[in-house]
């Protein structure tokens, strides 16, 4: 019986991750930024039906990039996650901090463990109440690694420079026109043509919202938002 | 044997309910299960819903009973299910409120997962389902029987529909009532409910109806002037999920009752 071949540990992990990173590079990135009524995302989306950014709890939201059904499935998973505890405790012991470290835990286990790792890389919001509680921010790796963020984040495929962009150019209180400018500027850094309203996809959790902050902000919104409107 | 995985696999994936979810990973949070026969718990009693030009509006006593006592004075009765649509609990109280809250669970959760809401009729039957599962603890004496309402987006009206234990589901074009003064409320708009209404029209038949059904029946609450507690009254329309400010419940009230002292009707 022929014996397999031995590959390091260091070897496969390495592997792995360059396979993960190579497949999260390939799509279209996703920036957040805080403003004054709660967070935005903005992601670089041409479909308007396959959604990348999505409600999952009262004042959580979720983005994804990489591979669409890998990140859809974690989607689910985390509205079953979100659901059953505000079930069975209440509605606000649902919290971001919680299903940031679930999905980190999946993630790694899937990482370690599975022959292929999942290509992608997700975002947990929580936008923070008007008395002043802070909004937080979670980025998740492919192999669980996971990140708090501040004022601002990006993922995806030019994230570095997206980032390096936003941290030149971000300052706190902007309303929402001004940061929604700044995030399809930061989107359309990495490339030589202009964003439309019809390459994005754009939400918000919006702080004054009553109970569910989440809201999508449609593309006729859009125009208006990003001064495009005629 | 690989077939069979993945099939499964996909079973899972495409199940967007919150019920589903429960029974495969929680089922002791779900409704009915065998329970000891029970009497005397707090009971909810009169709700009802009507039909009006834009939409339906439903209402209810704050009352809740056991036996012939007074259990509380204050429950509400009805219940945001979601935007379009809301659900009045008559019956065991207690099952009954759980009931309602994993049905605005299960209507979230789908919309959340699916990101399109159910249909009107989708919601009803789902509700009836639910109703099912409480069948052997409803033997037992925890009955619950609410009524479901809401707008239908499609055909641009109000619907209603009623339920028996058993989950049975019968929809009723203009008006229903449930819970223990139900006979008496629905009497009540079998004489005053007209077709296409106005808002202002709706109100005051649904809270004629509450007072009847405070009047004649034991276990319903009226409007309380000493305490300032008043029945609570929603409306569904195109628009949504709208609450009829207590204020306005409570003018209302002293308009009817004031009428009823004047003319000696209704006494």
């Amino acid at each position: 019986m022929p014996l397999p071949y031995y590959v390091s540990p260091e070897q496969m992990m390495k592997d792995k991750a360059e396979y993960a990173r190579k497949g999260i590079a390939r799509g279209r990135s996703i920036v957040t930024l805080e403003y004054r009524d709660g967070i935005l995302l903005v992601a670089e989306n041409p479909s308007s039906l396959l959604h990348k950014v999505s409600e999952i709890y009262d004042r959580i939201a979720f983005a994804g990039v990489g591979k669409y059904n890998e990140f859809e499935n974690l989607r689910i998973a985390g509205i079953r996650h979100a659901d059953v505890k505000g079930y069975s405790y209440s509605r606000g012991d649902v919290t971001a901090k919680a299903l940031a470290n679930a999905y980190s835990q999946a993630l790694g286990n899937i990482f370690t463990q599975d022959i292929k790792p999942f290509e992608v890389e997700v975002l947990v919001a929580e936008v923070g109440d008007a008395n002043g509680s802070k909004s937080e921010i979670y980025h998740i790796l492919y192999d669980g690694t996971i990140e708090d963020e501040r004022n601002y984040a990006a993922m995806g495929g030019q994230a570095d420079e997206i980032r390096r962009f936003l941290k030149d150019h971000y300052h706190d209180g902007m309303g929402l026109d001004e940061s929604l400018q700044l995030g399809v500027r930061a989107l359309s850094v990495t490339q030589n043509k202009t964003l439309s309203e019809r390459d994005l996809e754009v939400a918000v959790l919006d702080r004054t919202k009553e109970r569910r902050k989440f809201r999508r902000i449609p593309p006729e919104a859009l125009s208006q938002l990003l001064g495009t409107a005629k | 044997m690989n077939e069979d995985h993945r099939l499964h696999a996909f079973e899972d994936y495409v199940s967007s309910s919150f019920v589903e979810l429960l029974r495969r990973h929680s089922p002791h949070l779900l409704p009915g299960g065998p329970t000891p026969d029970v009497t005397d718990v707090p009971h909810g009693t009169t709700v009802l819903a009507i039909r009006y030009r834009d939409g339906v509006i439903m209402a209810g006593d704050r009352q809740a009973t056991a036996g012939y006592q007074v259990a509380s004075r204050r429950i509400e009765k009805i219940f945001k299910a979601d935007d379009l649509s809301g659900v009045g609990i008559a019956g065991a109280a207690g099952p009954a409120m759980e009931m309602a809250k994993l049905f605005q669970t299960e209507l979230e959760h789908y919309e959340k997962v699916e990101g399109d809401n159910l249909s009107l009729e989708g919601k009803a039957n789902k509700l009836g389902q639910m109703i099912r599962l409480n069948l052997q603890a409803a033997m037992m004496g925890l009955a619950v029987v609410p009524i479901f309402a809401g707008f239908d987006e499609k055909a641009g009206v109000g619907r209603l529909f009623k339920y028996d234990i058993t989950g049975g589901r019968y929809e009723e074009r203009d008006y229903d009532a449930q819970g223990s003064g139900s006979k008496d409320a629905r009497d009540s708009l079998k004489k005053l409910w007209k077709r296409d209404m106005v808002r202002d029209d709706a109100l005051r038949t649904a809270l004629e109806a509450l007072i009847d059904a405070a009047d004649e029946d034991v276990g319903t609450g009226g409007p309380d002037f000493v305490r300032g507690i008043f029945p609570t009254v929603k409306t569904i329309t195109r628009s949504g999920f709208g609450e009829v400010a207590e204020d306005e419940v409570r003018r209302v009230c002293e308009a009817i009752l004031a009428e009823r002292a004047k003319t000696g009707n209704g006494s």
